[in-house]
């Protein structure tokens, strides 16, 4: 693939191409992440449509400072949240429940319940494509910020530093969210695959 | 996370530490804790494979494809760019 600062350098260059090739990498992406904020799907794109050419205007002013990709989404998630009506409300940082239920845990703290094995069954049992599904759904079951940490550290790929950035969130929230969310697809994973099947 | 000196670590500790673990965020002696748990437990060696695992799924869904629709509606979007000037 090739890499974002070579397809910066021919964007700069005037080349369609390069665009549309970043467009091909990104799009799906940031509908995903915009749909975060915002009421509906319709609105999403509207507004990455915007991202786009703010980012197509901003391309001269870019210093590189950061990945492409983090001032992309920056961009993204600074106009998600002002087009969204979500920051209108107060969000809490986190839920406050534990990662695993209470329940599972006897009254000296050990596990009663233990982690039900699901590991192998994952990828021999179930297709990628059911299995890319599963955690979709998950995903979209999350808390809104949970969801838009695990998406741009997991799904993404982006370092906390970045997610901190994009979100203007502190370090220490990242890593709750984060905590927080991969313990949900962690527990949807063996709720699905555990040896106890679908419950 | 700050904990109790001495004491060890229970797994329903050791589950809501799992992240700092991951991320590099548990002190010298905390990671020190951490792990002679890990040691002696398999269920929650169980718990941290299955958190690595989830982290790798994750890591392997891919964002939709771009519709014929909007891959047509970015290159207009990008021409009048261009001839905005």
């Amino acid at each position: 693939m090739e890499p974002d600062a070579e397809l910066l350098r021919r964007l700069r260059a005037g080349d369609e191409q390069a665009f549309v090739a970043l467009v091909e990498r990104y799009n799906g992406s940031m509908v995903r992440l915009a749909a975060s904020f915002v009421p509906s799907r319709a609105v999403a794109e509207e507004v990455v449509q915007d991202t786009w050419l703010a980012v197509l205007r901003g391309l001269p002013a870019f210093q590189g400072r950061s990945s492409l990709q983090t001032w992309m989404f920056t961009i993204l998630v600074n106009r998600a949240r002002t087009t969204g009506t979500r920051e209108q409300r107060s969000i809490p940082v986190a839920d406050a429940g534990p990662v695993v239920d209470a329940a599972r845990f006897g009254p000296d703290g050990a596990w009663s319940a233990p982690p039900e094995h699901w590991i192998e069954e994952a990828e021999d049992r179930i297709e990628a494509e059911k299995l890319a599904g599963l955690l979709r759904g998950a995903m979209d079951g999350l808390p809104g910020r949970q969801r838009e940490v695990v998406m741009l550290r997991d799904v993404e790929g982006m370092s906390s530093a970045e997610v901190c950035q994009v979100l203007a969130i502190s370090e220490a929230n990242q890593r709750v969210l984060l905590h927080r969310g991969r313990g949900k697809l962690r527990q949807a994973l063996e709720s699905e695959l555990g040896v106890g099947g679908s419950r | 996370m700050r904990l109790a000196f001495r004491r060890d670590l229970v797994c329903q500790q050791m589950v809501e530490l799992v992240t700092d673990y991951l991320e590099g965020g548990l002190r010298s002696s905390a990671r020190r804790r951490f792990e002679k748990h890990l040691a002696g437990c398999p269920h929650c060696t169980e718990y941290l494979a299955q958190m690595r695992e989830t982290i790798r799924l994750a890591g392997r869904v891919t964002p939709e494809d771009l519709t014929p629709q909007m891959r047509d509606d970015l290159t207009d979007l990008y021409r009048r760019w261009r001839s905005e000037g």
